[in-house]
């Protein structure tokens, strides 16, 4: 709603440069002095003129009253306007008034009624902008603020819209303004009709704020509407969760993939798998900064330069975690266990010592920044970038794992080591490279993760269960299904929601995989075979 | 394909004690068993032979519940259908097994893991008031003399030779006293020596008990001196005794290549 | 011959063990006696907060002593025993809540302060009953064994082990973790339970009671020692050790792994429980936070700095490792994780017998097999289980 009020200020300041001047001297005076009154009666009907009126600075001074800068000044009862940047203009003329005046100004009252007044107002006379968009804009605003007096100026305007689009807005408009007058029932029936046919929010509040006091074929048709805008209301939402899902499902994605390699390929369990993630997302933060201290016209860059980086930092402690002490334990998974889980705690500690216990701030690049629509979707761009990120990086991984010299010989180290290692592939070389692969990646998830969630030491520990979880549910050694995987329990997460809640949803849903591993020990998409039984 | 008669075994009017009919199993489209018939009568030495890959093992796997077949029917006893129980319970029908390699309780004694083995009450609970009685020590020490292994009886387990290993595995078959021992790849390791002993105790063990022995060492399977199956692509090739098998065309033409 | 017992000759040979029940008798009457009995001035004088953080010692020893049967005898790697500590220690925190009565902030008759709080008008059906010492001791024992044995029931018989095993019992605690962190579960959500005031009529803040408790969390480890020597040295004790080593070895013998694995899944949970429900008295609080993942995996440490398959060693771990932990959060906070991640890196690397079966005087010593033989023939003459080491 904040969004609004500014978009009508700003077209109706183009409005005021461009509508032709159109001086009609005796109402307008009226208008004027009735805004130095102090009932609000008065002050309603003194706007209704002014509009109707179409002076040259109606637009500007109706404005200023919805801001609350239209002032009387005490000493002459002139009434004068405040511009945004601080200028004190008469209000009948436009012209500079002193500067030192502004201290005997006494502000016009204002409000909730005078404010729909001005609205409507303000949309009848921008209803016949040149503007397309500008039209649509004001016959919107004239929609919300229903008001009977505004049916004149849509019938005229409507008599003249060449759009179709703004046509339909407009007889939506005059639809509720209908709504508001002593019309016959079946003008009212039809108005309802179109009102309905809008199927928003809007449309819904404001048949249902018809009430009782409407005769009964009126007040069916309306509950009759309602509950079709529910019902339609409740198919966007649903959809809406299915995207939230995607979003969280995509999450889950970008957190797993990396597991899939460690976990899924090699059969490494490593719990600090999160803090690979971690150290990403700090890779992230400390790109920024050093972006906002060097050359900060790049930040728009900040993460494209953070993503190799972030790969290079986490596939380079991976490795010299694999070097170092994965090596000794393969073959005893659950001292691999212990002792990654050892390791992600001195990672944590060790960052936390760097950088301190508390949230950083990681920035997000204008790009990534906002929102847009779709139907009756709010879709953000930076879940966008997120989802499509994930996408990419799977499809980067299943690319490098099918075409690539080394995915050849690391599928063939996976499906038999001894034979791999005596055709000549050097397979602790080859563990070291995928371990630091899949690490990288996880790497690549903290850049990603940076933009939704708060960098700390403990950003990793959150995501580690939920990466299990993925890769197990989806079947191990299968990036297929880590895809479907993330993407069920994430759309399920988000479906359950609005019923069990945040919480009790997350926990239905480890509840439903601690079930789901019991009656498939391996997962939605398994291996089968004598090689996997061993 | 149906197994030609019985060759001078001695056995045909004893009843069958194990019975496969059409049995079938696939990994990911590779058949591993095809249509397998195949059946013994109770107290026969059967030695199984064929190439890697023919199915040998997992025709193991099959009996003992470890693998559930796609189609066919196992019968033990003649009455009892094994594709419907576990492992536990197939083991306390009757059947034993000894495995390709040697999987003994490592931090275990050697007279543990006969202990271990003793054919007895296997529930949990009961396992935790359970005391060793002297008809039960007995048994063991007589099982520790068969299997030469008396002398290291109080010695862990991991700690024996490969040929030990072996022998203490068949030990354990013993004391389970199944109706039926299947065992694989006996010999395999073994030196001479051992391979011979190997071969005297599974005869020896034979004589009151029904035995498969998968083998590849043919020189082992002649001094088993029974009847022979041999397996190809997971059904049987040919059967008969070692001479008959070892005649036949196609048999050579499977163990020396095309 | 049949009138040796199997529950005593069970515990001749075991040296680790008879040392160790030693100590804790020892430290069951002298502790409080120093406590007690010697002026606040005199050098033996054993002060109260020193005797309610061995009492804690205990408690985690009798938890690390339940994780060391499940994993080190039978290779069930649990990430999850925590809950079942926790939830022991809720149990007993709900009758500590009861016991409060009108002394609460709120002196509601009935409603514990949280519930008051959070405007409730009734006691939530679960509450009832707990009131009674009795129930709650039952609840201590039947909530997280039910849990275990349901939780055992579907994770064994579809035959998940290994790593599988170890995440879902994580995903267990974690869930639980949440669930317990919500208000309207009823266990005082973020906050838990906490300002007790007494038990069995005894006021928690008072010397006397906490002496009691530490000697009673001392009889309980000596117990749980016991019961765990006990089972480990039985015949059901060898089949755990066998499906350790070769479950479908075992399988193959005709042992209904899952069954073995069941009864000692339960058992070990039981224990744990009781240890949470002797921990929260002594400690005054139990809150969701006991039921985070980190916690459980901890214990798994405990156990391995100690020695996994030993239960002396398993208590030997606990100690020394909680130890260090209140040295170091005390004297160096920050080094605390590195030392904690450092030893779970150490011990995998290089002790992964744990300091019982690496250091020779506490694992099976020369100067000790003469002992060791003697007791070992002595022992198979009368028909007893034999020496697990």
């Amino acid at each position: 709603m904040s969004l609004l009020p500014r978009v009508v200020l700003l077209i109706g300041l183009a409005f005021a440069v461009l509508s032709p001047a159109r001086i009609e001297a005796a109402p307008v005076d009226e208008a004027f002095s009735g805004f130095a009154s102090a009932g609000y009666d008065t002050i309603e009907k003194a706007i209704e003129t002014l509009a109707a009126s179409g002076h040259p600075t109606a637009e500007a001074v109706l404005n200023a009253l919805e801001g609350g800068n239209l002032f009387v000044r005490e000493a002459d009862g002139a009434i004068v306007y405040k511009t945004k940047d601080g200028k004190v203009l008469d209000a009948r003329t436009d012209a500079p008034i002193a500067g030192n005046a502004a201290e005997s100004l006494k502000p016009v009252r204002v409000n909730n009624r005078i404010r729909r007044a001005v609205k409507a107002a303000l949309g009848s006379l921008t209803l016949l902008n040149p503007r397309t968009e500008s039209r649509r804009v004001a016959a919107e605003a004239v929609f919300k603020g229903r008001d009977p007096t505004a049916l004149p100026h849509l019938e005229a305007a409507l008599a003249k819209e060449k759009d179709a689009g703004v046509r339909r807005v407009m007889e939506q408009a005059r639809a509720a303004a209908l709504l508001g007058t002593d019309a016959p029932e079946a003008a009212k029936l039809a108005a309802i009709e179109v009102i309905a046919g809008r199927g928003d929010l809007e449309a819904r509040a404001l048949l249902a704020s018809l009430g009782r006091d409407v005769p009964p074929a009126v007040a069916k048709a309306a509950a009759a509407a309602v509950a079709a805008i529910d019902g339609r209301l409740a198919v966007w939402n649903t959809a809406q969760s299915v995207y939230y899902g995607i979003s969280l499902g995509s999450v889950l994605l970008l957190a797993a993939i990396g597991l899939a390699i460690t976990f899924g390929v090699m059969g490494v369990i490593n719990m600090a798998h999160g803090e690979m993630v971690m150290l990403g997302a700090y890779t992230t933060f400390v790109v920024q900064e050093t972006i906002r201290k060097t050359a900060p016209e790049l930040f728009d860059y900040s993460l494209a330069i953070a993503v190799p980086l972030a790969f290079l930092v986490a596939a380079a402690v991976g490795i010299l975690i694999e070097r170092t002490v994965i090596r000794f334990l393969y073959g005893r998974p659950l001292e691999t266990l212990l002792a990654t889980w050892g390791l992600s705690l001195v990672l944590q500690q060790g960052v936390r010592s760097i950088f301190g216990p508390t949230n950083r701030e990681v920035g997000t690049p204008a790009w990534m920044s906002g929102a847009f629509e779709l139907g009756g979707l709010t879709l953000t761009y930076n879940r966008l970038t997120i989802i499509v990120f994930a996408v990419v990086v799977l499809a980067l991984l299943m690319l490098i794992t099918r075409f690539t010299p080394f995915g050849l010989r690391m599928r063939a180290v996976t499906q038999n080591r001894q034979m791999a290692a005596s055709m000549g592939i050097r397979t602790p070389w080859l563990d070291s490279l995928t371990f630091g692969l899949g690490s990288g990646i996880a790497g690549i998830a903290g850049v990603a993760l940076s933009q939704i969630d708060n960098v700390s030491p403990n950003l990793g520990q959150s995501y580690i269960i939920d990466s299990f979880m993925v890769v197990v549910f989806g079947g191990v050694g299968n990036l297929w299904g880590t895809l479907v995987a993330a993407l069920t329990l994430g759309v399920a997460n988000k479906l359950l929601e609005p019923f069990a809640g945040a919480v009790l949803g997350k926990i239905l849903i480890l509840v439903f995989i601690i079930l789901f591993i019991q009656k498939r020990p391996r997962g939605l998409f398994a291996l089968k075979g004598r090689a996997v039984e061993s | 394909m149906n197994p030609a008669p019985a060759i001078g075994a001695g056995h045909e009017s004893l009843p069958t004690i194990l019975y496969l009919n059409g049995v079938t199993v696939s990994f990911d489209g590779f058949k591993a068993l095809d249509n397998l018939s195949f059946y013994i009568r109770a107290g026969e030495l059967r030695a199984v032979i064929g190439p890697n890959g023919a199915g040998k093992t997992t025709m193991m796997d099959v009996i003992t519940g470890k693998t559930r077949p796609d189609a066919g029917e196992v019968f033990f006893d003649e009455t009892v259908d094994l594709t419907k129980l576990d492992e536990a319970r197939i083991a306390n029908l009757g059947i034993g097994r000894k495995f390709q390699k040697p999987t003994v309780f490592e931090n275990h004694t050697v007279f543990e893991n006969l202990e271990l083995a003793l054919a007895g009450d296997r529930r949990a609970l009961p396992a935790l008031f359970f005391r060793l009685g002297p008809a039960e020590r007995a048994r063991i020490d007589a099982v520790l003399a068969t299997t030469a292994l008396a002398p290291v009886q109080d010695r862990a387990a991991g700690s024996l030779s490969h040929g030990q290993k072996q022998w203490l595995e068949i030990g354990m078959l013993l004391m389970q006293d199944p109706d039926l021992l299947l065992v694989d790849e006996p010999a395999a390791g073994m030196t001479d020596a051992e391979t011979e002993q190997t071969a005297r105790m599974l005869r020896e063990i034979a004589a009151s008990h029904s035995v498969v022995v998968v083998e590849h060492d043919m020189e082992f399977v002649r001094d088993l001196g029974c009847r022979v199956t041999v397996l190809h692509e997971g059904s049987v090739l040919a059967e008969g005794s070692l001479e008959t098998v070892q005649a036949n065309p196609r048999v050579v033409e499977v163990y020396l290549g095309r | 011959m049949a009138g040796w017992r199997p529950g005593f000759t069970h515990l001749l040979g075991d040296r680790g063990g008879l040392v160790l029940l030693t100590v804790l008798a020892a430290a069951a009457v002298l502790v409080p006696v120093l406590n007690l009995l010697v002026p606040p001035t005199a050098a033996f004088h054993v002060p109260t907060y020193l005797v309610s953080l061995l009492g804690k010692y205990l408690c985690y020893a009798l938890l690390a002593l339940s994780v060391d049967l499940v994993w080190g005898f039978c290779g069930i790697l649990s990430l999850g025993h925590g809950a079942f500590f926790a939830l022991g220690g809720y149990a007993m925190g709900m009758h500590l809540m009861r016991q409060i009565g009108t002394r609460g902030v709120y002196g509601h008759p009935v409603l514990p302060d949280f519930m008051v709080f959070l405007n409730w008008k009734e006691l939530p059906w679960y509450w009832h009953g707990f009131d009674h010492f009795a129930f709650a001791a039952l609840m201590v024992v039947l909530v997280p064994g039910l849990l275990a044995f349901l939780f055992g029931w579907f994770a064994f018989r579809s035959r998940v082990t290994g790593v599988y095993l170890s995440i879902i019992t994580q995903a267990m605690t974690f869930a639980l973790m949440l669930a317990f962190f919500r208000n309207n579960m009823g266990f005082g959500g973020n906050n838990g339970l906490t300002d007790f005031k007494d038990l069995l009529g005894f006021n928690l803040q008072a010397d006397g009671t906490r002496a009691a408790l530490f000697a009673a969390s001392a009889l309980m480890l000596a117990g749980g020692y016991a019961l765990c020597r006990f089972v480990v040295n039985s015949r059901f004790g060898k089949v755990l050790v066998a499906i350790r080593d070769a479950e479908s070895r075992a399988r193959f013998l005709g042992y209904r792994v899952e069954s073995y694995k069941l009864v000692v899944f339960t058992l070990s949970a039981v224990m744990a429980g009781v240890a949470g429900a002797l921990y929260v008295p002594q400690v005054g609080i139990i809150n969701p936070s006991e039921f985070s993942p980190a916690n459980s995996i901890e214990v798994v440490i405990w156990v391995a700095v100690g020695g996994r398959g030993s239960l002396h060693g398993a208590v030997l771990g606990a100690v020394l490792v909680n130890y260090l932990k209140s040295y170091f959060t005390g004297a160096l906070p920050d080094a605390w994780l590195f030392v904690l991640g450092g030893l779970f890196i150490a011990v995998t690397l290089f002790l992964p017998k744990g300091i019982v079966g690496t250091v020779p005087a506490l694992g099976p010593g020369r100067c000790w097999k003469g002992i060791d033989a003697a007791t070992t023939q002595l022992t198979r003459l009368f028909g007893g289980g034999r020496t697990q080491l």
